[in-house]
Formats: C-alpha cells, structure tokens, sequence
C-alpha cells in the first residue's frame, strides 16, 4: 500500500522545511507532468508538496525591472495576462503551445522547467529572453540562468529542500521582441521534434543591435546559439542574415534519432524554425 | 495512511468527502460522492473525459489531487441542468445528434460550458481549438462543434 503524505504549505519557508525534511518529496504544481509518472509508476514520491497555496507561486507582477512569474501560476492565467503578451509576445506563446484548454488550467512554467524535459516549450523562450529562475531552499534564495537550469533530461540543478518559486524576466529594451516556433507532426498536443526561440533589439533604422537564439529538443537541454545571434546582429534581418543564423543553429545542433525524428531532419528544422522565428521577432519588434 | 477530509462547493452545494492523499479528484467525485457523470478515460489528461470546471477553470479531473479540492468551488456535469431542464448545451447535443456512445459527452459539454462562460460568441476555429482536448471517437466533431456554436446562438437570442 502507498503511503503517499499531501502537503499544502502557505509559505515558501514552510515548503523548503518540508521539501528539506523528506529527500523523496515532490513538488507539486499542476501535476499535469508529476501525477502521469506517479499513475505510471515512473515516480513514487512520499509526499506531493502542493506549492498552489503560497501566493508568491501563483502571482504575476510586471514593474519597471520586469516579470516575476509565480513558478506554479498556470498557463491560461498567463495566456490571458494582456502585458505579459504585449512584452513578450514569444513567450506566451510558448506557454499557449503546451497542452489543451484543460491542461492549460493546470500546467506552470515552473513545472515545464522542473520537468526538464529537452523538448520543454517554455525552455528556450525564457532563455532568450535572459529569463532567470529564482530558487528558495535552506541556505537562502539564489538565481540562476534558465539555461544552466536543466543539466540533463529530467534532471535540474535543484539541490535538497530547494525550491524554485519564480522566474524573472528583464524587462525588454525599446524596439525589442521575442518569437517561438516548434515543429510537430499534427496541428496541435504533441511534443517538440524541434524548436526555437529567437529575441531581436532593432535601432531606430532596424538595424538589429541585440540578439539571442536558443534551440529546444535537439540536444539534451536546450541550448543558446552565439553564433545563430552573431549573424543576426549589424544586419537589417535579411535573408542573408536568416540564411546565416539558420545555418548556426543546424551546425549547433546535436540531435537524437528517435521515431519522431532523424538526426538530419532535426538538424534541418532547427535552422528552419531560426530563421522564421527571427524574422517573426524582428517584424514584431519594428511595430 | 488516514483518510483526509476534504471540504468544497461542487455544484452549488457544499460537499464534504473523505479521500487518500493521492487519491484523484476524479476519484473523489465518482467513488466517493457518486457523481459518475464525470466519466474516466485516459487518466492521464489527454482525453478529456474527466473535464470539470474548479474555481473557474476547466481541469481534467483525473490529474487533480481530491485534496487540493480543499475550499475550492467545482461544477461537474451533474451541476449543469436545473432540476429536470436539461443545460442549453445538453439540449442542443440532442437536437443536433451530437453523441453516440455517450462515454465523451459529460466532458465536451462541461468544456463547452466553460468556453461560453469565457467567450459567450466563439467563433468556429475558437471553438473547435478550445475542445481540441476532448476525444470522440464517434462522432468526427462535426456536430459537436454544430451543437455547441447553435447553443451561442440560442444564448445570445435568449439574452436580447
């Protein structure tokens, strides 16, 4: 018989005890990944630690520095927030990618991140965006780049008892704007055979002047592509600008060959959502 | 383990129900309270089956725990008629022939209801993306969505 504790702390410092106390417990937000491997027997956690009682996880404030998104806030509140789509357009609609209607009504950010699945949605949208992840546990809070967030599927830099409770979000510069795009076989609820997010800053001319380019599912975490956003910048974002990053991103791939996609496909697709994805994030940012 | 006691408003009514901590809401509503309208599928969010609607928002039951349901406000299938007057959205699910099997309807029809409680006038392609989580294997959706953009319709008439 399982013996399976439910917790519903109110405070993140009641959590970290919590979490710190018993190595075998997890956290859990909407449960939309945690649960299926619970049922599914990949997972056999002694205590689910319901972190959707403590305010700060399930709130969004945006301020003159930024986002701070309540890790365990789900989807169909930040698909709905009218800012957060303004600012970061990209972003939410990553979020919007993951799931159905009702998924959406449970599934976090935090979670996506947590879960740290290679394909994650959200993944490469935060890190474009130079998201960073804010972690609460015994020793105190720290904040780490959410691309050194994820070490390897399923596994994070989350040590015992710690906690991410949010992610924040720089506020983006003027004339700035954020794209992702992912390739999946039918029109909507799968998973990522590939994806990438791109962020561009343009001057007054449209000259792109910043750039970050991350792509998902084709490496064991998601990974941030200097060169793809070296080719992107001094251009106008031209085709020989999005021919070059496409070109960055498929050379920095390293994908598996799995059934829902070959190696050289993956590679292929990479460079192909780059460079629709910058072009989508440059005609945003000229707006 | 003890049993948990839980206590919610399902359907305008306040419940109470005992439950293991990792017992499904999905559980809790057919094994603990008898409200087997919701009905179970997939058990693991994909089929929609076991859609309800907590504090607003549609969930699928089966990846909700009972005890988070602790203080929340929840409509199953059950909370949607009046009495003996059958829901708008139940009415025209007859009228338009929009079920055969009957095992997806509970969950179409509450997620239905929670679409035309958020956008009382969606169009075709809003509708059919937002039930995109709700498998039929009856009916190819035609009459579904038929079904639900006629209950918009009525609903506006009604409301002038």
């Amino acid at each position: 018989m399982l013996a399976t504790r439910y917790e519903a702390p109110r405070s993140v410092a009641e959590a970290v005890r919590l979490m710190a106390a018993d190595p075998a417990a997890r956290v859990l937000a909407g449960g939309t990944d945690l649960l299926v491997q619970f049922k599914t027997g990949v997972r056999r956690p002694s205590a689910f630690v319901d972190v959707k009682r403590i305010p700060e996880l399930i709130d969004i404030t945006i301020d003159a520095d930024g986002l701070r998104l309540g890790a365990a806030t789900p989807a169909c509140v930040i698909t709905e927030h009218v800012e957060l789509r303004r600012l970061w357009p990209g972003l939410v609609e990553a979020v919007h990618l993951i799931g159905s209607t009702q998924i959406q009504g449970r599934g976090s950010v935090g979670g996506n991140l947590c879960n740290a699945s290679p394909a994650a949605d959200t993944t490469c949208a935060l890190i474009v965006n130079r998201a960073e992840c804010v972690i609460v546990g015994p020793g105190g809070e720290r904040t780490i780049a959410v691309e050194r967030f994820s070490i390897a599927p399923g596994r994070t830099v989350l040590e015992r008892g710690e906690l991410l409770v949010a992610i924040r979000v720089p506020r983006p510069a003027a004339r700035t704007s954020d794209a992702y795009l992912r390739l999946i076989p039918r029109s909507e609820m799968d998973i990522a055979v590939a994806g990438a997010a791109v962020s561009v800053t343009l001057d007054a001319d449209g000259v792109c002047t910043a750039a970050r380019v991350a792509i998902g599912a084709v490496a064991p975490t998601a990974l941030v592509v200097p060169d793809a956003a070296k080719a992107l910048v001094g251009s106008t974002l031209d085709d020989a600008a999005l021919k070059r990053a496409a070109e960055a991103s498929s050379a920095a791939a390293r994908p598996i060959d799995d059934k829902r996609g070959t190696t050289e496909y993956r590679r292929t697709i990479a460079g192909v959502l780059t460079r629709r994805a910058a072009s989508i994030a440059a005609s945003r940012a000229r707006r | 383990m003890p049993k948990l006691h839980v206590e919610a408003t399902i359907n305008d009514e306040p419940a109470e129900f005992l439950c293991d901590p990792h017992e499904t809401l999905l559980s809790a509503l057919r094994n603990g309270l008898g409200l087997t309208g919701t009905k179970e599928g997939c058990s693991t969010g994909d089929c929609g089956a076991c859609s309800v609607i907590v504090d607003g928002r549609l969930v699928p039951a089966c990846l909700v725990l009972a005890p988070e349901a602790q203080g929340r406000t929840i409509t199953t299938i059950e909370g949607l008629s009046s009495g003996d007057a059958l829901h708008p959205l139940q009415q025209k699910f007859l009228e338009h022939a929009a079920l055969q099997c009957g095992v997806c309807t509970p969950g179409f029809i509450v997620a239905a209801a929670a679409l035309l409680d958020a956008k009382p006038n969606p169009t075709e392609e809003e509708t059919r993306f937002w039930l995109a989580g709700n498998l039929c294997r009856c009916t190819g959706y035609d009459k579904i969505i038929r079904a639900v953009l006629d209950t918009a319709a009525h609903n506006r008439e009604s409301a002038v």
